[in-house]
């Protein structure tokens, strides 16, 4: 199957479509952090960083940088009105105690019961990090995992249960793809959403996990504006 | 004033009395708020066999690298280590180096208990995972929580923006991060600042960390390694 799938800014701008405007967001490493870029015109969101700022704008412009305004991977950024500075034992009181209302991280593996495993690729070498996934993983209101839909040698990345080392059992809530929106439900893994140009049957061919859906599935984008 | 002065004079002064073995904490996240000028101290004193505590391990030879680069760290409690830690890479993956990975949070809020007087306490982060192994678990109100141990250290090294002589602290931006929750959990918290005022010339209101939990401060013009 060579149908072209989403790019990676694809997924983060199919991300940015969940946000409510208003909302306070945490946004992980790789693919969660290019949502920042696409968050739809109209909608304010409050950018939450684990070193301790609420309110980040854009990155900074090229000799404006101050290296004290850093987000969660090093990048210089700028504050929006409203921002807040605290220290990172507040940043996780509100990341672990439910205060911020959407929160994007990469993926490794979800399972079918919204197991996530995003942290460690078994025996790569290096320590591996957890960073703040756990504790986002654990207290976000809503978590939305993106990733692309199978790995680089095509192995399944939702499976029925995880192998991989687990970040957080039972945390996630909807998985954005470059292949599809699927939504963890108490009744297991539900197709909400497919790429332009697939079908549902070819997502399920791709997934080991088994998704639900009935009747024609809309495609990504077409939704909304 | 009636406290006896903190101020050292210079970082070398500060970090003289460090001995092999033992426990430290390092503030810093991001490249914000290390103190890098007390750490190049402590590898030019070369206190050896020591415990560490610090979000990451360096970024090449700078922030903790220098100390992996030394051979002076033992021991390293950590939430990312980081891929440009590059020496405590290498010396992990011949196990030449020990370390104990913590849910970035839970790094916090282990310190904080510390210097609250909390022994350890209940969390949800972690269950399920290879953090919760060897720790008691139990259902409390309905959730499944790890036993975490709060975790103290001899030393807190520091980063703040401005002092005043007592020590009261001010931080800036991004660059406050773990630094005033490990001011509160080391028997000795050594302070590098840019500048220290008068007792008086800070606004109480925007005081972080007080003067209660500094031991040490010495003036440094802040490094940064990219």
């Amino acid at each position: 199957m060579s149908k072209p799938r989403l790019t990676r800014e694809q997924i983060a701008a199919r991300a940015a479509l969940e946000l409510p405007d208003g909302a306070c967001v945490n946004l992980g490493w790789g693919i969660p952090n290019l949502t920042a870029a696409y968050v739809p015109k109209g909608v304010t969101v409050y950018f939450h960083s684990e070193n301790g700022v609420l309110g980040m704008g854009p990155r900074a412009a090229k000799g404006e940088e101050d290296f004290d305004l850093v987000d969660a991977m090093k990048v210089p950024v700028t504050l929006v009105p409203g921002a807040s500075f605290f220290a990172q034992e507040d940043a996780h009181v509100m990341t672990r105690g439910g205060h911020l209302d959407v929160c994007i991280l990469g993926g490794l593996q979800v399972s079918e019961r919204g197991d996530l495993a995003n942290w460690r690729v078994p025996g790569a070498r290096g320590a591996g990090g957890i960073g703040g996934a756990m504790d986002i993983a654990v207290g976000a209101r809503r978590l939305i995992v993106t990733m692309e839909h199978t790995s680089k040698d095509g192995a399944r990345k939702i499976v029925k249960r995880c192998d991989y080392p687990l970040t957080a059992l039972e945390c996630v809530n909807t998985i954005v793809t470059d292949l599809a929106v699927i939504d963890v439900t108490s009744d297991g893994l539900s197709l909400r959403e497919v790429a332009p140009g697939f079908t549902p049957e070819e997502i399920q061919s791709l997934t080991e996990a088994e998704l639900h859906y009935s009747g024609k599935v809309p495609e990504m984008f077409a939704a909304k504006p | 004033m009636t406290q006896q002065s903190k101020i050292f004079p210079s970082v070398d002064a500060a970090v003289a009395d460090i001995p092999d073995g033992a426990s430290i904490m390092f503030g810093g996240f991001g490249g914000a708020g290390f103190p890098n000028n007390l750490i190049q101290g402590l590898a030019r004193k070369g206190s050896k066999n020591l415990a560490v505590i610090s979000n990451n391990c360096g970024t090449g030879e700078g922030e903790l690298g220098i100390l992996f680069k030394n051979r002076q760290i033992r021991r390293v409690t950590a939430a990312f280590p980081g891929p440009g830690a590059t020496y405590f890479q290498e010396q992990f993956d011949k196990n030449e180096v020990e370390l104990e990975l913590v849910p970035q949070g839970i790094l916090c809020e282990r310190m904080r208990a510390h210097g609250a007087g909390i022994p350890a306490f209940f969390s949800p982060v972690g269950v399920g995972t290879d953090v919760a192994k060897n720790k008691e678990e139990r259902v409390i109100r309905g959730r499944r929580c790890i036993l975490e141990q709060s975790i103290g250290a001899d030393y807190a090294f520091i980063k703040a923006f401005r002092a005043d002589k007592l020590g009261n602290l001010v931080f800036r931006k991004g660059a406050r991060n773990f630094n005033p929750v490990m001011a509160t959990a080391a028997k000795t918290t050594i302070v590098e600042v840019e500048e220290i005022v008068e007792v008086g010339a800070l606004d109480p209101e925007v005081i972080v960390t007080p003067f209660v939990f500094v031991h040490r401060m010495v003036v440094a013009k802040g490094l940064r390694y990219v």
